[in-house]
C-alpha cells in the first residue's frame, strides 16, 4: 500500500478514478480511433516513473478499427499477466506530433509495492536522489507472482 | 477629419532630384506608403492599430509608422543614395478604420527580411516598437498581430524542448497538467516551502511553481529553496511513482546570478526551471540555449506584460508576444485562464494559445488572429492557465483549451478546507473524470456542473472544493477584445 491519497500509483489518465470497466475502457479505444490513434497493450513488473519501456504484448494495433479487437488483446495480457501493470497506449502519427496521445492503466497488482527514496549526502548540503522500485528487490524471474 | 482615402499628395516622390532636396517631406511622398505593394513571401508583416493626432492623415500616419519603424529620419538625407534604400523602407501598404472605433485606422505594413538580424528578437523589437511607439504625430499605436515569414522563422532555434518531448519527459499523455503556484508568494522560509511543494505533488499535482517575485529575499535565499523544494520533489516522486517538478525561478539581479542559479537547479535534478519575462530578451533567448544543451524544460512567468499588453489602443498584443516568445525558445507560457481573475477575453485567449501549440496558425478575426502563420515545424509552446482558476471551472476549462496546457490553481490548492493534499486530490479528480467524460462523447460544456458533482459523491475532497468555491467567478468585461467578434466592442 502506498501512502498517497489514492494508495496506489498515480500514473496515466485516470489513476485517480475507480477502476474502469471493459466497457469504459472501450468507449477511451473508441475515442483514440476516432482520432485514427494506434494502441498498444505494454506490461511491466517495475513501474519506475522513468522506466520508459514497458514491454509491449504484441505490435501497436495499427490497422485496428474495432474497440473489440483491443480489448481482446487486453484480456489477453491480463490472463497471461495479473499480477502486472498493464497500460493501454494510443500513438498518434501526426506530422509535429508523432508521440503518444493516450496512457492508462488497465491492471495493477493487488500489492503494490511502491518506491523508495534513497537519499546520498553530496557536497555541502546537496542531495543525490534516487527513486527505488521494491518490485526490482527480487530477481526478474521471481517478480510478478508468475 | 483624417480619413485613409485623403487623396492629396499621394504616393512616392519618383523624380530624385526633387525627392533628396534637402527639407520635410511627408513620409508617404519619401515611399513609405505603396498601396498596390504586393507583400513578399519572406516580408514580415505587421498590423498596426494607430490612432492619428487630429488632422493627421491616416495613410500619412501609416506612412510614418513604416518610416520611423525602419529608416526614416524627420528630414531628408542625401544619405540614402549611397544605399539600396528602396528595399529598406518599410512599406505602409493597406489602412483602414477599425470597426467601431473612430478615430483608430488598422496599418498593413511590410518588412523586407533584410531588416532583421537573424535569430534576434531583440533586433526586431527594437525597429518595430523602437521610436515609432514614442512618434508625435500618433496619440497611440499598438501592434496588434505580426506575420513572421519562413525565411526568418527559421533562423530561430524555438522552444528547447516544446509541448511534445515535455510529455514524453514527464510521461503524461492525454490530459493538462496540473500546477499550483506556492503562497503565500513571499515570507516562507525554505523549510515551510518545501513542505508546500510536497503535498502539492503528493497530492496528485505534477508541477509546483515559484512566484515571479520570488527570487532570493531575506526570508529565503536561493539555494535554501531549491534544496527544500527538491526533497519535496523527490518525496513525492517516490509516493506516487509519478515524475514531478517544481519551476525553480531563476531570475536574478546579473546574467552571472541567472546562469549560476540555473546550474544549481540542474546539479539538484530538477527537470524546469523558471524565467520572468522582465529579464528581458537577450536573457531568454541566451537560457533557452541554456536548456536546450542541459535538457531542461524552461517556464517563462510573463510578469510585466500587462504594462503594455492590456489597453487597445497602446501597446503591443500578447499575440504578438507569444510569437516573439516562441521564436526566441520558451517551452511554458502564461497566457490567461478567460475565466480567471486576469484580464482576458476567451476567444482573444484562444488566439494566444493558437500562436503557441499550433504547426500552421489560420486567419482567425474573431480570435484576433489577422494572419495565417507557418511555425515551419518549430516546436511548441505549452501554455499556462493560472490566476483564480479552481476545481469547479474544470469544464469550462477543458473545453476552451483541450488537453494540451497546464492548469495551475495555487489557492485553488493551497487553499482548500482540509489541506493542500486534498486540494489536489479534488483537482486531479475533476481533470480526470472531466477528460473521461469528454472522450466518452459527453457534453461536458453544459453537463461539466454534474459531472463534477457525481465524481464529488466518491470523493470527499472535491466535494469540499466545490463547496467552497464551486460559485467563484471573475465576471468582469475585458479591455482587449476582438474587434471583429459577433459583438464589436469599444475600446478606451
Amino acid at each position: 500500500m502506498m501512502t498517497n491519497p489514492t494508495g496506489r500509483i498515480t500514473q496515466g489518465q485516470f489513476s485517480f478514478l475507480p477502476d474502469l470497466t471493459d466497457a469504459e475502457i472501450a468507449l477511451q479505444i473508441e475515442y483514440g480511433l476516432a482520432r485514427n490513434y494506434a494502441w498498444s497493450v505494454e506490461y511491466t513488473d517495475d513501474p519506475h516513473p522513468r522506466n520508459t519501456y514497458w514491454e509491449m504484448y504484441g505490435m501497436p494495433m495499427f490497422d485496428l478499427k474495432d474497440a473489440a479487437g483491443v480489448i481482446t488483446e487486453l484480456q489477453a495480457c491480463r490472463s497471461t499477466f495479473p499480477e502486472h501493470y498493464i497500460r493501454l497506449v494510443a500513438f498518434d502519427s501526426t506530422r509535429g506530433i508523432e508521440s503518444v496521445a493516450m496512457s492508462f492503466i488497465v491492471n495493477r497488482p493487488k500489492q503494490e509495492p511502491g518506491f523508495g527514496l534513497v537519499r546520498m549526502e553530496a557536497r555541502s548540503r546537496e542531495i543525490r536522489y534516487t527513486v527505488h522500485s521494491y518490485a526490482t528487490d527480487r530477481p526478474e524471474n521471481e517478480r510478478g507472482g508468475r | 477629419m483624417a480619413s485613409p482615402t485623403d487623396s492629396a499628395n499621394l504616393g512616392q516622390i519618383t523624380d530624385k532630384k526633387k525627392r533628396y532636396s534637402a527639407g520635410v517631406l511627408k513620409y508617404r511622398q519619401m515611399g513609405y506608403w505603396d498601396a498596390d505593394y504586393v507583400p513578399k513571401d519572406t516580408d514580415t508583416i505587421c498590423l498596426f492599430r494607430i490612432t492619428p493626432q487630429e488632422g493627421v492623415d491616416a495613410i500619412e500616419a501609416a506612412a510614418a509608422v513604416a518610416g520611423e519603424s525602419s529608416t526614416a529620419t524627420w528630414t531628408v538625407v542625401w544619405t540614402d543614395r549611397l544605399t539600396a534604400c528602396d528595399s529598406y523602407r518599410a512599406k505602409a501598404f493597406k489602412v483602414e478604420p477599425v470597426p467601431n472605433n473612430p478615430g483608430q485606422y488598422f496599418a498593413w505594413v511590410a518588412y523586407d527580411l533584410v531588416l532583421f538580424e537573424e535569430g534576434s528578437i531583440s533586433n526586431m523589437t527594437a525597429s518595430l516598437i523602437g521610436n515609432v511607439f514614442s512618434f508625435k504625430p500618433l496619440k497611440a499605436a499598438r501592434l496588434e498581430d505580426i506575420r513572421i515569414p519562413v525565411a526568418y522563422v527559421k533562423t530561430f532555434r524555438g522552444p528547447p524542448t516544446g509541448l511534445i518531448v515535455e510529455r514524453e519527459r514527464l510521461d503524461k499523455f492525454g490530459r493538462p497538467l496540473l500546477g499550483a503556484t506556492t503562497k503565500p508568494k513571499l515570507g516562507l522560509s525554505g523549510r515551510n516551502y518545501g513542505r508546500v511543494i510536497y503535498e502539492g505533488l503528493k497530492g496528485g499535482l505534477d508541477f509546483m511553481k515559484d512566484d515571479e517575485n520570488i527570487n532570493s529575499q531575506p526570508f529565503m535565499h536561493w539555494r535554501d529553496r531549491f534544496l527544500y523544494v527538491m526533497d519535496g520533489v523527490n518525496k513525492a516522486s517516490a509516493a506516487t511513482g509519478e515524475v514531478k517538478g517544481s519551476y525553480l525561478n531563476v531570475t536574478g539581479a546579473t546574467m552571472e546570478d541567472v546562469y549560476e542559479r540555473a546550474e544549481f537547479a540542474k546539479e539538484l535534478g530538477s527537470v524546469v526551471i523558471m524565467l520572468d519575462l522582465v529579464l528581458g530578451w537577450a536573457a531568454i533567448q541566451s537560457m533557452s540555449n541554456w536548456c536546450r544543451k542541459n535538457d531542461m524544460i524552461l517556464h517563462m512567468h510573463r510578469a510585466g506584460h500587462g504594462t503594455y499588453t492590456r489597453q487597445k489602443n497602446h501597446g503591443v498584443s500578447f499575440r504578438v508576444m507569444t510569437k516573439w516568445l516562441r521564436l526566441a525558445g520558451v517551452d511554458h507560457l502564461h497566457a490567461g485562464t478567460a475565466v480567471g481573475k486576469l484580464e482576458g477575453d476567451p476567444m482573444t485567449v484562444q488566439g494566444y494559445y493558437n500562436c503557441c501549440r499550433d504547426s500552421y496558425t489560420k486567419q482567425d478575426l474573431p480570435r484576433g488572429l489577422f494572419f495565417d502563420q507557418d511555425w515551419a515545424d518549430m516546436r511548441k509552446v505549452m501554455p499556462v492557465a493560472s490566476g483564480g482558476i479552481h476545481a469547479g471551472q474544470m469544464h469550462q476549462l477543458l473545453d476552451l483549451f483541450g488537453d494540451d496546457v497546464v492548469l495551475q490553481f495555487g489557492g485553488g490548492t493551497i487553499g482548500h478546507p482540509a489541506g493542500i493534499q486534498a486540494g489536489a486530490v479534488a483537482n486531479r479528480v475533476a481533470l480526470e473524470c472531466m477528460v473521461k467524460a469528454r472522450n466518452e462523447g459527453k457534453d461536458i460544456k453544459n453537463e461539466g456542473p454534474q459531472i463534477l458533482r457525481d465524481a464529488a459523491r466518491s470523493c470527499t475532497p472535491l466535494k469540499q472544493a466545490l463547496d467552497t468555491w464551486g460559485e467563484i467567478s471573475f465576471n468582469y468585461a475585458s479591455t482587449d477584445t476582438s474587434d471583429y467578434a459577433v459583438t464589436a466592442s469599444p475600446s478606451n
